[in-house]
């Protein structure tokens, strides 16, 4: 089952290997990792998202609460929280595609960041769901590169 | 109020505020800056073998109160630090240089983490400037025991030292104890700074993240095992190293006595119930009292193969309060099987152990003398009516039916041994289970125990009783060969007017051998006694068991000449200026103990056994209480 977890840690040395540690040490992969500093400069959050039996989950987050560094840890459930990610997408275009790109980068609210003779470079934020579904609208144009932030969530509550 | 309090009060309140403040010291080289701090948190011994890069600590050691003692190889130096570490309960410390100094610690460190031992492990690391270059002697030691420490701190600013040293030192020592390294590159300890001495209360500020100290059952869980305890039949007490940690001996007595349950514990919990009280159950799991394990999950005839049904005869627990224990695989064989029929409460002060190996129907976070002195307070109130009798007769039975023996067995009659070693000699064949037995009477069962790993430290946990917390040391959940000499080591330098043996077998005890020159040259009277079987006892069971007793490189001796007892302990520790004996026949036992117990100075036995002797009873790794061979 995929689980979103959000980890509140403190901003201090090796506290990002340590709580990657105990996924890899598992044998699980983090699906998606986003790590940036909260409202309080001694702390960031990180969105891990990953997939698992429960029970292992439930014993991965234990042990996240037990590393010094980290201050909280959430696993979130459907619909306790809002999610965001945002993807620059570099598609290939030609005077044929151009126009039907913009047109669907317009239905997405998504935004055209760079323009080259020969690529499109559009980011898009929004969940998980609209993203896939704007990334596979492009495929057919030919996407060149793609970077997401990965998951990034907060709790309704 | 009177005035005179208030003015008590008043007094009493100002050093206080004055302690709130940090205090500032006149400048100093890090170097010296982190042996005040060892100082100032009562560090009283170092093990530590020095290397360039740790070298400028060795030179302000030479200044300091603190005792320096410099074993042969750094693993030694750090199973001595947990033997004195875990012997006191606070913090052993022992300190390498870089790379392969600090890789050398690396076996004891995963070592404390599994066993919960608060132990401080300090590396020499290269400068700063070099870190990354693929250095002379550079480790990244933090990255190698990220998965084995409870925390690890590498030092990149001089002025973070006094801070660092007593968060080290809280860390390792609170809440579920373990190991914290500590990397300190050559130039932060060359660098002068003032040290600004933090107080405990600004520590624990900092460490915002660490609240399990902290942690307390919550009180209607206690009132829930009260209601568990008066509706039971057949309540059992499981305890492991939880007890001896949180210093809970005295409060699991009472509540044992008062509640009538019998106590069964762990190889970590030894001694922390006397194993000498008539509600003992002694100790549970693989090698364990046959009747403990009944006691827990029911009595099972012995089956003829592992797919063969469980035919039970008697019924376990319908109780477990499983206090301060993680359900290691060792205890339990097959998880789901474990004490199947009872309720099982489970008190930890770390919530992961909760539902790991064994799902818990009371799950309770808490530290457990705190639990324990809460339940006595609620038994003190309302005391319990139920004597168990009925169960209790049962496990009379059981213990009747089972206890712990030995006998000379005809593998053992027919062995290579007694064609080697004993010819004309057979009826004088020394089992290791004697020699046990006979030291825990010649020294009245008061003795400090360290062991190594394999048959000779089950053996050590069957045939000597534990009376009293941290009298057994030993390597349970790494399971470490080569620990029981170091790690006696600092059991006698914590406890030097105590008697302190190292039971120990001939493959563990070879792998730090080197350790002899340590205890002759500090004059550390640590005692040994090899239980010399000239093979890897422990494997060798399992060949013989699963293996048809095929030999896969499991023979210590001398292939060319089998009759040698091979290495002579007798000239190698001689050659340390240790004293040894070899000891080959039953006559000649007792006296060599009692030779060995009475020298004011290291003391090694060298006690030739048959190696075709199987530790009983046994629970083949995974297996049940139906597959547990128990006869002899």
């Amino acid at each position: 089952m995929r689980h979103t977890i959000s980890v509140l840690v403190e901003n201090k040395f090796g506290a990002l290997t340590r709580i990657a540690g105990l996924f890899s040490g598992r044998g699980y992969n983090i699906d998606t990792l986003n790590v940036a500093p909260t409202h309080d400069a001694t702390a960031s959050r990180m969105t891990i998202v990953t997939h698992g039996d429960e029970a292992t989950l439930e014993q991965v987050c234990k042990q996240l609460r037990k590393l010094t560094d980290v201050l909280d840890v959430r696993d979130f459930r459907e619909s306790e929280y809002v999610d965001r990610e945002l993807v620059l997408v570099k598609v290939k275009v030609d005077s044929k595609t151009r126009a039907e790109i913009m047109q669907i980068t317009d239905i997405f609210r998504a935004k055209i960041v760079d323009v080259q003779p020969k690529t499109l470079t559009i980011e898009i934020t929004g969940n998980e769901s609209k993203v896939e579904k704007f990334v596979g609208l492009m495929q057919p144009f030919g996407v060149a590169d793609l970077t997401r932030t990965g998951k990034v969530a907060m709790p309704r509550k | 109020m009177s005035k005179t309090t208030e003015t008590a009060k008043a007094k009493a309140a100002k050093p206080t505020a004055t302690k709130q403040r940090a205090e500032v010291g006149s400048a100093m080289f890090g170097r010296d800056i982190l042996v005040e701090a060892l100082e100032r948190e009562g560090c009283e011994v170092i093990f530590a073998y020095p290397g360039g890069a740790s070298m400028e600590i060795h030179q302000s050691l030479t200044k300091s109160k603190i005792r320096t003692i410099l074993p042969r190889h750094e693993q030694g130096g750090s199973f001595a630090a947990e033997g004195y570490a875990r012997s006191t309960g606070r913090a052993g410390v022992c300190m390498g240089t870089s790379g392969p100094g600090a890789t050398n610690l690396v076996t004891a460190i995963a070592d404390a983490y599994m066993d919960s031992c608060p132990l401080i492990a300090i590396t020499g690391q290269v400068n700063q400037n070099m870190i990354g270059r693929g250095a002379f002697q550079e480790t990244d030691i933090i990255g190698v025991t990220l998965p084995i420490v409870k925390h690890s701190y590498l030092i990149t600013d001089v002025n973070d030292i006094p801070r660092i040293v007593k968060e080290a030192f809280y860390i390792a020592q609170s809440g579920r104890p373990g190991p914290v390294v500590i990397d300190i590159p050559k130039n932060v300890q060359q660098q002068k700074t003032q040290p600004v001495w933090p107080t405990f209360e600004q520590i624990k500020k900092g460490l915002r993240g660490y609240t399990q100290p902290d942690l307390r059952a919550d009180e209607l869980a206690l009132n829930e095992i009260m209601g568990l305890i008066e509706k039971s039949e057949r309540p059992v007490l499981y305890c492991g190293g939880g007890i001896i940690t949180s210093d809970a001996a005295a409060e699991l007595k009472k509540f044992a006595e008062a509640t009538n349950i019998p106590v069964t514990t762990t190889i970590m919990g030894m001694g922390g119930f006397p194993e000498t009280h008539p509600l003992s159950l002694r100790w549970l799991g693989m090698h364990g009292a046959a009747y403990a394990n009944w006691a827990v999950s029911g009595e099972f005839e012995l089956r003829k193969s592992f797919d063969a049904p469980m035919v039970k005869l008697k019924d376990g627990a319908d109780l477990l309060l499983a206090f301060g224990v993680r359900f290691d695989d060792r205890v339990t064989g097959k998880f789901e099987e474990f004490c199947k029929s009872g309720t099982i409460v489970h008190v930890d002060i770390d919530a992961s152990e909760l539902n790991k190996n064994r799902k818990a129907h009371l799950p309770i976070v808490g530290d457990i003398k705190d639990t324990l002195t809460r339940l006595n307070a609620m038994l003190a109130k309302r005391p319990l009516t139920k004597k168990h009798t009925p169960w209790l007769a049962q496990i009379e039975e059981w213990k009747k039916k089972a206890p712990f023996a030995y006998a000379v067995t005809p593998e053992i009659a027919n062995s290579d041994h007694m064609k080697d070693h004993m010819k004309g000699q057979e009826d004088q064949v020394i089992l290791q289970q004697m020699v046990i037995e006979a030291l825990y009477e010649l020294t009245n069962g008061d003795a400090y125990i360290t062991t190594g790993v394999g048959q000779h430290q089950m053996w050590a946990g069957q045939w000597y009783k534990y009376k009293f917390p941290r009298q057994l040391i030993t390597s349970a959940g790494l399971g470490a060969m080569g620990f029981g000499y170091p790690a006696a080591l600092g059991v006698k330098v914590a406890h030097p007017d105590k008697q302190v043996v190292d039971i120990d077998g001939d493959g563990s005890f070879l792998m730090n051998v080197q350790e002899l020159a340590t205890a002759h040259v500090e004059k550390i009277a640590a005692k040994a006694i090899i239980l010399n079987n000239q093979h890897l006892g422990m494997v060798v069971q399992w060949e013989d068991n699963f293996y048809a007793g095929n030999r896969g490189h499991t023979y210590l001796g001398n292939p060319d000449d089998r009759a040698q007892v091979y290495p002579d302990y007798v000239r190698v520790c001689n050659s340390f200026n240790v004293k040894c004996e070899r000891v080959m026949y039953r006559k000649d036992l007792r006296p060599a103990i009692q030779r060995m117990l009475d020298a004011d100075e290291p003391y090694v036995l060298d006690v030739v056994v048959p190696y075709s002797e199987h530790v009983m009873p046994f629970i083949p790794a995974g297996r049940t209480l139906a597959d547990m061979k128990w006869k002899v």
